[in-house]
């Protein structure tokens, strides 16, 4: 005997029908989520639209040669104005390499111990309490960088080697900023690394060391590049910590205790001075920006070959 | 009778107050148990393990000689996997874990304050349920633990004589540098216990080795498992009973009842206990009234 509400027939067929207006309400959620995605993609595109035709504008100005000729010093606020975009580059690069020479082995163990060697409680209790260290303002870093690491410990201990304003004290203060970024998303990459692949390891007579190095570390080491990659991202972008502790005088150097000038620093100073629209001061401003993005996408995409080619992906 | 505690934490404290006069610590070790003629490699009295305030071993005593193959057969959750990777101090890496009672190898007492889990594991391999070949090449899964364990000798000798004696050269012997996981699933086993036997260990232990595997490539480990008998002392966990009865030589059934968890029942040679079982319990498993 068939139920009392299971139509037979054409009844059925009608029954199954679509019908596209039923649920008005899921339609509309539909719509509102695709312009939620929409409106982040279009900010994208917005932003580096004006990025490259303002720079554009820029090289209307100032020839490519100029710009890239490691033989000119920048001076885009002065007569007679120059425009070498390689000693803000060199700026940028340095900040970016004494951080990472601080963070990343700072960063790597406290994330070997987290995963490896920590008791659940501890970490627990440890993790949260990195990554509020990423919740600090970096204005707060910033001068704590120029006071602090700066002025009270750097210069007694350097002494005249070593500028008031200087790429060290921001390198360290970025340093600190990063580490939570490399340690707990280093983390959760080693986490994810099957219990098997530890239990073998053990199994064969490894040492925790061991295990963390030869096993852990290499699975999860696209992981691990992503989280490098991440603050690296932040350090180049970082602009309160560098404008205010690294100084303003571009230089092409290397040197940990000079006083320098990054490309985020340069990009502030234009921004907070009175450079009109439409000089070349202002525009500089767009083209050092262009080039940055282009940095950073470059990157990305590059990491992303290398940790392809020497995952050992264990899935 | 002498008892040992060792406590990775406070919650194993907690665990043997918590159990104070249950049933369990008046648990009598089973009298059918056989003791095994030759030389023995472990010998374990009194063994008692709680993960947190969970016991899963309870009273367990046998002897597990050496150079044979002793099987470790029972129902899901009657402590059998528990049991063997006790025998290699594997247990150590879970947090929580309180074990009480006496193992030794070969007269060495390997839960001694001053005993190297890592040297006992060098010693004493073992191959896991679910084949788990590094995401390396076959020949770096080989050489792993020679690596770790400072090997002087001709790496390529040795993975070579490895793999040969797991019965896998022949099938990979020209793609050495291809990964471990592109395997088939029986050949990634035969290379765990191709690995396992790098480290040139006296006793394999293998824990429901063909659970994840097919029929033939179940065959192939079992052939295995009986040559490598000959020169060294194979422990095998299986929920297979015609696989115990074919390929090893003492048979332990284990089993967890409404008050007692990881119980041993019986211990006999396979034979004895196939034909004759001595407890009414052992008798129902095997003819599979039950698990």
């Amino acid at each position: 005997m068939a139920l009392a509400n299971s139509p037979e027939g054409a009844d059925l067929a009608r029954a199954l029908r679509k019908r596209p207006f039923r649920r008005p309400g899921e339609n509309l959620i539909q719509v509102a989520l695709l312009l939620c995605a929409v409106v982040s993609i279009a900010t994208t595109f917005a932003i580096i639209y004006v990025l490259f035709s303002d720079a554009i504008g820029f090289f209307r100005e100032v020839s490519f040669w100029h710009f890239f000729n490691p033989g000119n010093e920048w001076q885009a606020l002065i007569d007679p104005r120059t425009f070498g975009v390689w000693e803000l580059v060199v700026g940028t690069v340095n900040v970016t390499l004494w951080s990472m020479v601080i963070a990343l082995p700072l960063g790597l163990a406290a994330a070997i111990y987290l995963s490896e060697y920590a008791h659940a409680q501890t970490r627990r209790f440890l993790k949260p309490l990195l990554e509020l260290l990423a919740g600090v303002p970096t204005v707060v870093y910033a001068y704590f960088a120029l006071t602090f690491i700066s002025d009270d410990i750097l210069l007694p201990l350097l002494g005249g080697r070593i500028s008031f304003f200087n790429s060290l004290s921001a390198s360290i203060m970025l340093g600190v900023m990063i580490l939570p970024i490399i340690a707990s998303v280093s983390e959760d990459a080693m986490a994810s690394v099957p219990r098997d692949l530890r239990e073998a390891a053990y199994g064969l007579g490894a040492t925790r060391l061991e295990v963390a190095f030869r096993v852990v570390f290499p699975a999860a080491i696209s992981g691990i590049v992503a989280a490098v990659l991440l603050a690296i991202a932040r350090v180049i972008g970082e602009t309160m910590i560098v404008a205010v502790a690294a100084g303003s005088n571009p230089s092409l150097s290397f040197s940990p205790l000079e006083t320098i000038q990054t490309m985020t620093g340069f990009m502030l100073q234009v921004a907070l001075g009175d450079a009109a629209r439409g000089t070349t001061d202002y525009t500089s401003l767009f083209a050092v920006g262009a080039l940055l993005f282009l940095m950073t996408f470059v990157l990305n995409v590059g990491a992303q070959i290398v940790v392809r080619r020497f995952r050992e992906a264990y899935e | 009778m002498s008892l040992r505690l060792r406590s990775t934490t406070p919650t194993g404290e907690q665990a043997r107050e918590a159990l104070r006069g249950k049933p369990a610590a008046e648990h009598r070790p089973s009298e059918n148990v056989a003791k095994p003629e030759g030389e023995i490699a472990f010998s374990i009295s009194d063994l008692n393990l709680w993960y947190g305030t969970f016991q899963a071993l309870t009273n367990v005593g046998l002897d597990i000689p050496r150079q044979q193959v002793t099987a470790l057969i029972g129902p899901s959750g009657c402590g059998k996997s528990t049991l063997i990777r006790c025998l290699n101090r594997m247990n150590d890496l879970i947090p929580g874990v309180t074990i009480e009672g006496n193992v030794t190898y070969r007269d060495a007492d390997i839960y001694g304050s001053d005993v190297d889990p890592v040297e006992v594991r060098r010693r004493i391999g073992m191959v896991f349920q679910k084949p788990n070949p590094f995401p390396k090449s076959i020949y770096d899964n080989v050489a792993f633990g020679a690596r770790v364990n400072g090997f002087r000798g001709n790496l390529d000798d040795l993975v070579e004589s490895s793999l040969q004696r797991a019965a896998l050269w022949d099938e990979v012997k020209d793609d050495l540098k291809k990964s471990g996981l592109a395997l088939s699933g029986g050949q990634q086993q035969r290379l765990c216990i191709a690995r396992a036997l790098a480290n040139n260990p006296d006793v394999i232990l293998m824990d429901e080795p063909c659970s994840a595997l097919d029929p033939i490539a179940t065959l192939k480990i079992e052939d295995l498992m009986r040559e490598l008998a000959t020169d060294y002392t194979i422990v095998v966990v299986t929920h297979n009973m015609q696989q115990a009865a074919r390929v090893s030589d003492y048979t332990a059934f284990m089993l967890t009842d409404e008050e007692i968890t990881g119980q041993l029942i019986e211990y006999a040679p396979t034979e004895t206990m196939f034909t004759q079982p001595a407890d009414e319990r052992t008798e129902d498993y095997i003819s599979g009234r039950f698990g």
